[in-house]
């Protein structure tokens, strides 16, 4: 028990504490490096942009990831057994052949855009990748699956009887459906919601491949300040930043578990 | 069993979102067969010379062996030690356990660029006591991708060893076995499956690994994804798709191989 403890006492948490002291140390010592977050445009958009694209792919994936734990759930064997393994592969392979797979769909001389010019629908590529709109939906298919195992819980777990119940006393498919189920799976949504929000502040790859440089996310601003443009505080103060909002944020989902469990 | 099942509106939502998540990968398909150099649409001419490639080019072969040694290497650390913890949090079941297994998944919380900076740091740090070990090695490599798989071995023994009966290993204590021989001849037997897992899941996550690879690697050891993310950044190279293939097709036989086995073994009720 001790080795692993110490081991990543020293691979893990010491580092984290030198790079939360470059924050504050690079280029001079001061917290001028979290004013300079603060107060920079440059910075400010990139944040602004990836909430903005951190709360597209939030409603996009739940909402799809619903419809999928619904069918997981409640479907015929036939149905579940096809679900799961629309939601495994993807799940299994890695982001980088994700990525590839929609620059091949969408980029400029891609599939889609040069089936769309052959059938004629098309009179000029449609500028799908490389810009926001290529990293929602390489986002919102990456988190799915992530979004699809809370909310197939939260629904296996729901009373079967109060459907029954709401059957008896005639209730149609959709008032069932949205006035007994989605309320009921509600505590599953939000912490589906929360779960892939926190996945996706972080994200890295997608974005960076997807939009082409010029959609810049939070975490491919720490990469660039590291490596391209060497600013080593800044990109540590943005960490530092991170950590903190994604604890916040794991807080919260903790207070929307915990009652579940309890009422479970 | 169930009475309430889907209508057909949400069947069909469901059946375009599955379309949608299984979209990518079938586009990958014809790309890798297409002949030429740069990526480019199907024509109707076909060639393997992507498939090709992949075997020939020392690049991407060097790129596998590399990421293969990385993965044993890691996921062989990453095991040990997570079962290490794992038992001693059974068998002592210290105070303050909940603080000890958050302490120990930190790395699967916390957002991977931020993970990454701090494996930079870790390895750069190092990079002063020993080349070997540091920034852009292959052990070094080794060593982020262990911390990084790490919480998953940790979860999966932790849940394996849930479901071991306490009784066998009081009964061995009550024969007068030392805590090395719990350890080693009762417990351990007995959790063999959930340990195995373990290790399996972080070679993948380490054969996969591209986020902090980036970070603590440069131009000597390029695993996989790291060529992988090369050819994507610069200018697209289909090998990649031919790659891509071959590791979809993979997944695909392992989870059906699974579903199969499933299948089997299941009640006949599911």
């Amino acid at each position: 028990m001790a080795p692993l403890l110490l081991f990543l006492f020293f691979a893990y948490a010491v580092p984290f504490f030198g790079v939360a002291r470059w924050s504050v140390t690079l280029p001079e010592p001061g917290v001028g490096q979290y004013q300079a977050l603060v107060l920079d445009p440059l910075v400010q958009s990139v944040f602004l942009r990836t909430f903005r694209i951190c709360l597209f792919v939030t409603i996009a994936a739940v909402a799809a990831a619903y419809l999928i734990a619904f069918v997981l759930v409640r479907g015929t064997p036939l149905q579940r057994l096809a679900v799961e393994f629309c939601v495994l592969v993807p799940f299994w392979i890695s982001v980088l052949t994700r990525a590839f797979g929609w620059v091949a769909l969408l980029s400029n001389r891609g599939l889609l855009n040069s089936w769309g010019q052959q059938l004629g629908i098309l009179s000029e590529p449609l500028a799908l990748v490389r810009n926001e709109f290529g990293v929602v939906v390489g986002m919102t298919h990456f988190l799915i699956p992530f979004a699809v195992f809370p909310l197939a819980s939260a629904m296996r777990n729901l009373d079967e009887r109060v459907l029954l119940a709401a059957q008896g006393l005639g209730a149609s498919r959709s008032r069932i459906f949205w006035s007994i189920f989605v309320p009921m799976t509600l505590p599953g949504i939000i912490g589906a919601a929360l779960i892939v929000f926190v996945f996706a502040l972080g994200f890295f790859v997608t974005p960076a491949i997807l939009g082409g440089g010029r959609s810049v996310m939070v975490a491919e601003l720490v990469y660039l300040r590291i490596f391209q443009s060497p600013d080593w505080g800044l990109g540590s103060a943005i960490s530092v930043t991170l950590v903190v909002l994604v604890g916040v944020l794991m807080a919260a989902l903790w207070r929307f578990i915990r009652p579940r469990e309890l009422a479970g | 069993m169930t009475h309430y099942r889907p209508g057909p509106v949400i069947l069909l939502l469901a059946a375009l979102v599955a379309v949608f998540l299984l979209l990518p990968l079938l586009a990958v398909v014809p790309v890798s067969f297409t002949p030429a150099r740069f990526l480019s649409m199907p024509t109707g001419n076909w060639s393997l010379r992507h498939y090709a490639t992949l075997v020939s080019d020392p690049r991407w072969l060097d790129a596998i062996l590399l990421s293969i040694r990385i993965g044993v290497v890691s996921s062989t650390v990453s095991t040990l030690l997570a079962l290490g913890f794992c038992l001693g949090l059974w068998m002592f079941q210290p105070r303050f356990a909940a603080v000890l297994v958050g302490f120990a998944i930190l790395p699967m919380v916390v957002p991977p660029v931020v993970s990454a900076v701090t494996l930079y740091f870790l390895l750069t740090s190092l990079s002063n006591v020993s080349g070997s070990i540091g920034y852009d090695s292959w052990l070094g490599t080794a060593l982020a991708h262990s911390v990084m798989t790490m919480p998953f071995a940790v979860v999966l023994i932790l849940v394996s060893l849930a479901q071991v009966d306490r009784r066998i290993d009081l009964a061995a204590r009550g024969l007068g076995a030392t805590v090395w021989q719990r350890a080693a001849q009762i417990i351990v037997p007995n959790i063999r499956f959930g340990i195995l897992t373990a290790w399996l899941l972080s070679f993948v996550l380490s054969w996969e690994e591209i986020g902090v690879t980036l970070f603590v690697t440069s131009v000597n050891a390029i695993t996989l994804p790291r060529l992988m993310w090369m050819g994507l950044r610069d200018n697209i190279d289909p090998a990649i798709a031919a790659l891509s293939v071959v590791l979809i097709a993979l997944t695909v036989l392992v989870l059906a191989i699974r579903a199969v086995y499933r299948w089997r073994t299941a009640s006949p009720e599911a």
